[in-house]
């Protein structure tokens, strides 16, 4: 077969090191989100633009990625990813947690610990956690510098004062190294715990907003709260259908049109493997 | 405290923009509990002046000395940004002439009247709501409408909201931009008296930009009158407006309607 030739990895060697350049400051900085040059990716953005840009600039042809897409190794985004990279970059892919040394994710966190030889890279939507609060970026801008965040407990009080408890599932803001208040992507909360501490390098691009941010490996990440409210992680009360694990982030899966449904892990590789275990 | 030393005090103050005049060599002390009216026709230089006092607007020339917490007297234009926005949101509070520049429309007024607690670091929702709860009471706002958004309030509701939410940390002066303005005669009347009661039992120190001769005789002390950028009378305001001095004084003073 005679694939078009691309440099290693799609982007061309000087954008890589623009990216680089910016990775290397997001992690002196952690939390704080360095503007970048985003390109224009062959996928449109909300797909994971930001978060391909990184990979491809961290990506080394020892390398072994796995994507995920909402935990799920087998979903046509993180399919497409896979084999964008198994194209442009000839690397090794896996949708093994424990081979992969790079990992793309859209929103969740691996339900297996990681290690310090590995990287996870996020796709961000929307990087900015004072958005929705404050439309206009000069000022969320200053406000980070000033590290002036009382508006992002107006969020949360909001949520209390509507739902009763804090509402807010996803795109959980949390601060950063005692430091900045950071958007970690719409993960769901029940994977903010696994941010603080964690031994991976974990990278965030946003490449419609042309942002990246880090938290480098050992930080403490601190999910915001109310002393009288304080920071849950949420999981489906019920255990794995297929696995039978009682502390994994489940989904619901609606298996007829009478009302039936089951839950089943959102980590596929975790899944599969514990039923390997099992069996 | 310290409280024989002006709580402000400006001195010179210009400002022009490019070569047109904004407000030239305006000068005045403010004690602690004392509230100033300052009145003019529009484009006299009044909101300058207001912005120029609350540093909004770099001043031309003079400078603004202020007297913080702790008893020192400094000036504004030394603050550093965190300062300014922490005085801004503590010591200070003002309030627009249009209540949604200075609420927040979709957040509910309980959240509104919070966010200055929240942004000085309280971390507590039953006790943020407690002091919104207790604030909308003092404001006349009945407590069950704490969950709804300021856009669903009448216009005499959202001003009377927004000066909850500048009043909640207990600042010691608060800016006033035609307060009035907008609300039609009897809901005027009406916050006219909440301002008036709560100016007396916290000893606030004010500024009240107007042009309502009506509102500054019912809330002010002293006054200032000012035409074409400079201040052209000023003094206590019962004196100005029953005996003016300046012409252009007489003639304001002259054209307000019999009531």
């Amino acid at each position: 077969m005679n694939a078009p030739v691309y440099n290693f990895a799609y982007l061309d060697e000087q954008t890589k090191r623009m990216i680089r350049r910016a990775i290397l400051k997001a992690v002196a900085i952690p939390g704080y989100q360095v503007p970048f040059a985003s390109r224009e990716m062959p996928m449109p953005f909300g797909w994971g633009t930001g978060g391909v840009q990184v990979t491809a600039s961290i990506l080394g042809p020892d390398d072994i990625l796995k994507v995920i897409d909402q935990g799920a190794d087998d979903t046509t985004n993180a399919v497409s990813i896979r084999k964008f990279f198994a194209v442009t970059a000839g690397v090794r892919t896996t949708t093994s947690t424990n081979e992969a040394t790079v990992i793309q994710t859209r929103h969740r966190i691996p339900e297996a610990p990681l290690r310090e030889d590995q990287i996870l890279v996020y796709q961000v939507p929307i990087p900015e956690p004072l958005r929705f609060l404050e439309p206009r970026e000069t000022e969320t801008r200053r406000m980070h510098a000033l590290a002036d965040y009382g508006l992002m407990h107006v969020k949360l009080y909001e949520d209390i004062a509507v739902h009763g408890h804090i509402a807010t599932t996803y795109a959980y803001p949390v601060k950063v190294d005692d430091r900045y208040v950071m958007d970690p992507s719409p993960t769901p909360k029940f994977d903010n715990p696994k941010m603080s501490d964690c031994a991976a390098l974990q990278l965030f691009g946003a490449g419609r907003e042309k942002r990246i941010y880090a938290i480098p490996p050992f930080t403490k990440v601190v999910s915001l709260d109310f002393e009288d409210h304080p920071f849950e992680r949420y999981r489906h009360d019920g255990e794995c259908t297929l696995c039978g694990a009682d502390d994994s982030f489940l989904d619901e899966v609606i298996t007829d049109d009478r009302g039936g449904r089951m839950f089943v892990c959102s980590d596929t590789d975790f899944c599969e493997k514990r039923r390997g275990d099992a069996a | 405290m310290n409280s024989d030393q002006p709580l402000l005090a400006a001195e010179g103050l210009s400002k022009f923009y490019g070569r047109r005049l904004g407000c030239r060599d305006i000068s005045f002390e403010l004690y602690q509990g004392e509230v100033l009216a300052i009145v003019g026709e529009s484009g006299s230089g009044k909101t300058t002046l207001l912005q120029l006092l609350s540093m909004q607007l770099e001043a031309s020339s003079g400078s603004v000395t202020y007297r913080m917490r702790d008893g020192v007297a400094r000036d504004l234009a030394s603050l550093t940004e965190s300062e300014r926005r922490f005085l801004f949101r503590t010591d200070w509070g003002y309030v627009h002439q249009d209540p949604a520049m200075g609420l927040r429309m979709a957040v509910s007024a309980g959240g509104n009247v919070g966010e200055r607690l929240m942004a000085v670091g309280w971390r507590h929702y039953g006790r943020i709501r407690s002091a919104a709860t207790d604030w909308l009471d003092r404001v006349e706002i009945d407590a069950n409408r704490i969950d709804d958004a300021p856009r669903t309030y009448s216009g005499g509701m959202r001003q009377r909201l927004q000066i909850a939410r500048n009043l909640v940390t207990a600042p010691r002066l608060i800016f006033m931009d035609e307060p009035t303005g907008g609300l039609d005669v009897s809901v005027q009347a009406r916050l006219l008296d909440l301002l008036r009661r709560l100016v007396n039992e916290l000893g606030l120190a004010a500024i009240v930009v107007t042009h309502d001769l009506a509102v500054a005789r019912l809330l002010s002390n002293r006054i200032i009158v000012m035409k074409g950028g400079e201040a052209i009378e000023s003094g206590l305001t019962d004196q100005v407006l029953d005996d003016p001095r300046e012409p252009y004084t007489q003639l304001l003073v002259s054209s307000i309607l019999p009531a």
